[in-house]
């Protein structure tokens, strides 16, 4: 059954316009992810009143190959600049940037690219065998178990994040609160305002990843003197032909990898999270964990292939039920109702080539997108040539660009500076930022789905507990959030008594 | 680095006091069809106070003296901050597009140390570039001052 209507979706996909705007979408979009501030999710909607001149198949097809290049895009600024493009790429960064340092870049580009063609052909294999099947279960998922899926994100970067698990905590904890700013949806009044009003509109999390991540990143690297420098990548065939000899032998760390992007991307949350929960994953797995961190071929294939897999699986939900699972999605979905669509399982039968010409889009895309990016990279190499004094400004108006861009207000270009100092001192002192950019970004999420769980259970936690799906899911949660204080007494144990 | 963790700390229990405060204002107890609009931020505000308090006696209690800043570091640090930060000052009064020339000019001849034409063309070229991106094709405007105005924009 799922067959046929992907042939059909290929007839649509295949024609030469809907082509012809893949590659717009990949190299733009690519262009976008590199960019610090003009991330996904804002350079979708930036282009979205452009898109309304187009049919709403050809329109999709331009944003879906939109997110497919800021996916790559972000890879490149995280290995090369150690200054990650989009917050699923930070996790990139980690062994990344100490690869390319090295001289390594070529490898560490090809292996992410590669890792998210990867990540983003098993999303999409999946979606066509599955995507009328998730609707039903989807369906089922109720606030408890949304909730859940919230807490096990974040008790697996207190359990399993590696840094000081209490300094993690209240780093998610800023990250809620400051999503809690602002007007409550639910209850129209306004939070954590006094009578401020700038504060009304709340803190945006695109403005925080470039204030955190990018001007603080460059605030950080300014310590070392002026030696803003980006390394240097050399990505000849043979660099790219030796790492593809290299990589099957992580085909483990594919297959974890791909599972947990593509779970993570369905439900609300996105890449982000599914990225770190990756890298997390092959550290504890593997067999040198020490050397993650340092430069570790694997610490590029994990988050990257999470990150694309859970950025093709986001867009499952979106079309099958008409929630977003990432930020990204969201305004992709606000074009959907906008060109008149009803996103939702009757969007299946209703318009089919639609639906399918969007998931073939997503094959063409992938193939285009890994394509043009590995024959690209040697343009954005060339960037690194730049003397640092003229990159350092350049930067920095972007992001301020960037910055403004979300909601054309010069407040936010005065936050972003202000989460750059922020994002300076927390590095320094061992906050971990991207657990708080999360829990920014999916804090009113959270919220509401805590609200509904306890308007379901009249006002009992229990609820999380009670229901079976739910239940499992918190209790490994649970699990998560004790481990690091268990830890230390369970090694003492375990060695004192033998 | 035990000083700056301290203060940290310590700024961070004081923003949680706020919240409670505003939290306990909105109500923390159930509405009429739900918890209140209080109830998230102020269990939020609550478990991130304890939790900087145990932050606090742990710091107090460690020997890293290590200052927060390097000596040598403090001035390139601050030579990237203040410029930027005059560089968004300039971009409230005077637009993005003069303040970004301005500031690649400043940085690169003070900073980079390169030449007149070089600095020229870059940094009257990146807000002509900027401009006709922005402004044109993605429709996005851009702060704008006196010199726009003056231009017919």
């Amino acid at each position: 059954m799922g067959l046929e209507n992907l042939l059909l979706g290929f007839q649509v996909a295949l024609q030469p316009e809907n082509l012809f705007l893949a590659v717009i979408g990949v190299a733009l979009g690519t262009v976008i992810g590199v960019l610090p501030g003009l991330g996904g999710a804002n350079g979708v909607a930036i282009l979205l009143p452009l898109t309304f001149a187009m049919s709403p198949t050809s329109a999709i097809i331009l944003l879906t190959s939109l997110y497919w290049g800021a996916l790559f895009g972000g890879a490149i600024t995280s290995i090369l600049f150690n200054i990650p493009g989009e917050p699923w790429s930070v996790a990139t960064t980690f062994d990344g940037f100490p690869m390319a340092r090295r001289g390594e870049g070529g490898q560490a580009l090809t292996a992410a690219f590669t890792s998210s063609f990867v990540g983003a052909l098993f999303s999409v294999i999946l979606i066509t065998l599955f995507a009328p099947l998730l609707a039903e279960v989807a369906l089922k998922f109720g606030p408890p178990e949304f909730f859940a899926i919230q807490l096990l994100t974040f008790s697996s970067f207190i359990g399993l994040g590696g840094g000081h698990p209490l300094k993690s905590l209240v780093a998610i904890l800023i990250g809620f609160i400051l999503a809690s700013t602002g007007l409550d949806i639910v209850t129209g009044q306004l939070r954590l305002t006094f009578g401020i009003l700038e504060l009304m509109k709340g803190f945006d999390f695109i403005v925080a990843v470039i204030g955190l991540f990018g001007i603080g990143e460059i605030l950080l690297t300014m310590e070392e003197g002026l030696s803003f420098k980006g390394a240097k990548a050399r990505i000849s065939p043979r660099v790219v032909w030796e790492t593809w000899k290299i990589l099957p032998r992580y085909w483990r760390t594919f297959v974890r990898s791909s599972f947990i992007g593509f779970w993570m991307g369905f439900k609300p949350g996105g890449a982000t999270p599914a990225s770190f929960m990756s890298y997390a994953f092959a550290k504890r797995f593997s067999k040198t964990p020490e050397r993650f961190g340092k430069g570790e071929l694997e610490g590029v294939v994990a988050p990257e292939t999470a990150a694309h897999a859970a950025g093709g699986a986001s867009l499952l939900p979106m079309i099958t039920l008409g929630i977003p699972g990432s930020p990204t999605a969201a305004v992709m979905l606000g074009g959907l109702i906008i060109w008149g669509l009803q996103p939702g399982p009757m969007l299946f039968k209703e318009r089919p080539e639609f639906v399918w010409g969007l998931i073939a889009s997503m094959y063409t895309g992938n193939v285009i997108g890994v394509v043009m990016v590995l024959a690209l990279v040697p343009l954005f190499a060339a960037i690194l040539r730049i003397p640092f004094a003229i990159l350092t400004p350049l930067i920095v108006s972007v992001c301020a660009i960037g910055a403004y861009s979300v909601h054309r207000g010069m407040i936010d270009v005065w936050y972003m500076l202000i989460f750059g100092l922020v994002g300076y001192v927390f590095k320094k002192l061992d906050y971990p930022l991207a657990p708080l950019v999360l829990a920014l970004v999916l804090g009113d999420l959270a919220e509401n789905a805590l609200r509904q769980s306890l308007i379901m259970s009249q006002g009992s936690l229990s609820i999380l507990f009670t229901r079976p799906i739910a239940g499992v899911i918190s209790a490994v949660a649970v699990f998560f959030f004790v481990l690091p204080i268990v830890t230390p007494y369970w090694r003492r144990w375990r060695d004192g008594g033998h | 680095m035990r000083t700056a963790d301290l203060t940290t700390a310590v700024v961070l229990i004081a923003g949680g006091l706020l919240v409670l405060w505003d939290a306990l204002r909105l109500g923390i107890g159930w509405g009429t069809d739900g918890p209140k609009s209080g109830f998230f931020p102020f269990w939020l505000a609550l478990i991130m106070i304890g939790s900087c308090l145990v932050i606090l006696v742990q710091a107090w209690r460690s020997a890293d003296r290590r200052p927060f800043v390097r000596r040598g570091a403090v001035v390139p640090v601050l030579k990237m901050l203040v410029p930027a930060v005059l560089f968004v000052l300039g971009t409230q009064f005077v637009g993005l597009y003069v303040a970004s020339a301005l500031y690649m000019a400043a940085y690169m001849v003070w900073i980079g140390g390169h030449g007149w034409p070089l600095t020229a063309l870059l940094s009257i070229g990146f807000p002509v570039l900027t401009f006709v991106v922005f402004e044109r094709w993605f429709l996005l405007p851009l702060p704008k001052g006196p010199l726009e105005s003056w231009l017919g924009y």
